[in-house]
């Protein structure tokens, strides 16, 4: 069964944005996916029609066996979201927020309690539970919507973009994190502009742009199309380059040059290799952003199989 | 969801509402409390002194009534519309959209969150008229729906507003431009039969006056209205306003994109 399964969903806003134009999209049941896109590729209107936020203006969307059109109430209970900005109120109690969220989903107080206890003990806010929201630092009020989100034991976890602007510690916590719940059996949909965390954690991508899918593919076969990924390399001063030739490098200035490099190869031995022929490293760093050039690669490879982009 | 579902989402819209009005007394409780003792002392202790008795009553006990539903028309209304727009305001009313509650749980909830601080305002203002004068009581069968019913239509009124508000100069234009000016030309302060005729009629299509005239039958036994008309006109307004704000959530009126 599918969790998530959308046809021709379509959303144009109140001013005339044309959000969506026609998202095809399925999350099979107990999968771990991502929904990746740049800023204002339609994420956030997809979670909000999903969650209720948002009005659709054409097409289908079933949760499980609900369509949201009839069943929508029915849907809400098997899901959890956690949204791309704050949206409590930040003067109740950390504890009440997560409690009161339970009380919406019909489950009793006693239950409310023990559920809540338990999830903001593993969110490490359970000290924290007495005070008031706004005294939460960014990282721990992030964590608050996870603990909030899973008191009704969604089996589909929405999140959209968990990890913007958050610290590289606690966001490899959050990985781990959602790995787990995933293998305890719920499904993930992850919306996030980061490719590195798509290949850490997502079997299935699905990638959005300007309101529409582009490509849907598992992971392994998407990070193929970025394989090679070029590197700025600073050296003392730029010597045989001849015998370099096979990384296709491109001279910037006289002590800068850009090489390819596949995943496979070493950057370690590259750089010993270079040092080798006589050439001192003194700065080394990825160019760009692949997820831009997967974009690119993706959309070259539709238009040279004459799918059109 | 499950009735007994749908009661636990209603208990925690109620339970948080008015813990929210115990929280910040100072700003829900007190301050319409101390407005209103000064219109006992104003009005009824000294103008009143020198206005001589409405249908046998002391000016005093017959603004009482009146100053009363004052305190709980406005805290009805003003305790929906600030709650229930600074959740959209906060966004916290996301938290009730995403989840399982049914809009009738959500207007129920809200409503009731008002009419008890109405209430809760509405008894302290006639505490305090006691200090004044000794109260009288023609008829409680009379007071008590009067005064629910009203808190609930003020309740539904405040949410109508909350609704459509999209920031909080939103919130104020009603209560000062139409709710306050109803109030004052309601009856509160004087009998219609002291009115001219062209503004007896033109009172008549204040429904303020219905129900502050009924209430006040509920303590003293006489009305400028009548009664029972005042009782069914308020159950028209409170199923009117419902059925409109039931629509509005089902739309997503000024909750959804
Ligand atoms: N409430 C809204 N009203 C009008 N336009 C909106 C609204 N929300 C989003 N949009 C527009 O819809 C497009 C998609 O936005 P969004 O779904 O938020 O993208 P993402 O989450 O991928 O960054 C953008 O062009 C954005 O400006
Ligand atoms: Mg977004």
């Amino acid at each position: 069964m599918n969790s998530i399964s959308i046809q021709n969903l379509t959303k144009t806003y109140a001013g005339g944005t044309e959000a969506l134009k026609g998202v095809n999209l399925e999350v099979a049941s107990g999968d771990f996916c991502a929904l990746l896109g740049a800023n204002g590729a339609g994420k956030t209107t997809i979670i909000g029609i999903l969650t209720g936020l948002v009005n659709k203006t054409s097409g289908s969307v079933r949760i499980f066996d609900y369509d949201i059109d009839q069943n929508h109430s029915k849907a809400k209970k098997v899901i959890g979201v956690v949204p791309q900005e704050m949206n409590f109120n930040i003067f109740e109690r950390v504890e009440d927020i997560v409690v009161n969220q339970a009380g919406y989903f019909g489950i009793d107080r006693t239950t409310a309690f023990a559920e809540a206890e338990k999830n903001l003990k593993q969110l490490r806010l359970w000290d924290r539970r007495h005070e008031i929201a706004r005294n939460l630092s960014g990282g721990m009020k992030r964590r608050l919507m996870i603990a909030r989100a899973l008191v009704n034991k969604p089996k589909l976890l929405i999140l959209d973009e968990p990890t913007a602007g958050v610290d590289v510690e606690l966001r490899h916590s959050m990985w781990e994190f959602l790995g787990e719940l995933n293998g305890q059996g719920v499904t993930i949909l992850l919306t996030t502009h980061y490719l590195e965390e798509v290949e850490q954690l997502c079997r299935q991508a699905a990638i959005i742009k300007d309101g529409q899918i582009i490509a849907n593919d598992r992971v392994k076969n998407l990070v193929k199309l970025v394989a090679k990924e070029t590197y700025i390399v600073h050296v003392d001063e730029i010597r045989s380059l001849e015998k370099i030739r096979g990384y296709n490098p491109v001279v910037i200035d006289e002590n800068t040059f850009e090489v390819e490099l596949s995943k496979e190869e070493r950057l370690n031995e590259f750089i010993a290799y270079l040092s080798q022929l006589g050439m001192m490293v003194t700065d080394f760093r990825p160019k760009g952003n692949r997820i831009e050039k997967l974009f690119l690669n993706i959309l070259n490879s539709k238009t040279e199989a004459g799918i059109g982009a | 969801m499950t009735k007994h579902g749908q009661y636990i989402a209603y208990t925690t819209i109620v339970r948080k509402e008015v813990t929210r009005v115990l929280r910040i007394w100072p700003q829900t409780l007190f301050p319409p409390v101390i407005t209103q003792t000064l219109y006992f002392l104003i009005f009824g202790k000294f103008i009143g002194a020198q206005i001589r008795d409405i249908h046998g009553v002391s000016y005093m006990s017959f603004i009482i009534p009146g100053l009363v539903m004052m305190a709980v028309i406005n805290n009805s209304f003003m305790n929906v519309v600030s709650s229930f727009f600074s959740s959209k305001f906060q966004r916290s009313i996301e938290e009730l959209l995403v989840s399982s509650t049914s809009n009738k749980i959500i207007i129920a909830g809200y409503v009731t969150g008002g009419v008890v601080r109405g209430i809760i305002v509405g008894f302290l203002v006639f505490l305090v008229s006691i200090f004044f004068t000794r109260p009288q009581i023609h008829h409680l069968g009379i007071i008590f729906p009067f005064v629910f019913l009203t808190a609930v239509v003020f309740a539904l009124g405040g949410l109508l507003n909350a609704i459509f508000a999209k920031k909080f100069d939103d919130i104020s234009i009603f209560p000062t431009f139409i709710l306050t000016p109803m109030i004052y030309l309601g009856g509160v302060f004087y009998s219609i039969d002291n009115l001219p005729p062209f503004w007896q009629m033109i009172s008549k299509f204040n429904p303020v006056l219905y129900m502050v005239n009924g209430f006040r039958y509920g303590f003293h036994g006489f009305s400028d209205v009548n009664v029972l008309a005042s009782f069914m006109i308020l159950v028209v307004f409170a199923a009117v306003l419902t059925a409109v704000n039931l629509v509005l959530l089902a739309r997503g009126t000024g909750l959804k994109t």
